[in-house]
């Protein structure tokens, strides 16, 4: 998993029919310092997570469509995880 | 996934087997803020909707694969949904 930041989100009524009432957030992604790699990603939350929160995100798909359950979904990145602090 | 634009079409005259009437598009990869960032490349659109213009959401791999119906189709890049709206938070250097 990598460390992102909740940057924003898109929305979308036409879609792949797995995507439906899916939350799409856009996230920066992090380096371990916190501090935004440049890249980003578009991710399924899982979490809840909102604007500016740090999360942990999850970039495989076999691992995505197992904690959102749904078979042959074609998603490799999903939010699982939002981050408190980071120690140290 | 990631961001990208339509800018073109890709007409085939002889498409693989479960191919068959799938719309190729050539997409620009964008950024965050929806500016053009890389190569354009050959999209297979899943939505079968997309238009001239149009900013999309793209996947790669056997993620793009598994947008179509049979999945065992060489495709390496697919459209997964059309973007209505990008919101980018201001904070967090967005400006929408």
């Amino acid at each position: 998993m990598i460390l992102a930041r909740v940057a924003g989100r898109i929305t979308s009524t036409i879609h792949h029919p797995d995507m439906t009432g899916r939350k799409l957030l856009v996230l920066d992604k992090l380096d371990a310092q916190g501090q935004s790699t440049g890249a980003y990603v578009i991710a399924v939350d899982t979490v809840g997570a909102g604007a500016g929160e740090t999360v942990i995100m999850l970039d495989e798909g076999n691992g995505a469509r197992q904690i959102l359950g749904v078979a042959n979904m074609p998603v490799r990145s999903v939010v699982v995880g939002i981050v408190d602090q980071i120690p140290g | 996934m990631f961001l990208g634009r339509v800018i073109g079409h890709v007409v085939p005259a002889v498409v693989y087997e479960g191919m068959e009437g799938v719309p190729l598009l050539w997409v620009q990869p964008l950024d965050k803020h929806g500016e053009p960032e890389g190569k354009p490349f050959v999209c297979a659109d899943s939505t079968r909707m997309a238009g001239p213009d149009e900013m999309v959401y793209w996947e790669a791999s056997r993620e793009a694969a598994l947008t179509l119906e049979p999945s065992y189709v060489p495709v390496d890049h697919a459209v997964v949904g059309l973007v209505n709206d990008l919101q980018l938070d201001e904070k967090n250097g967005g400006d929408a």
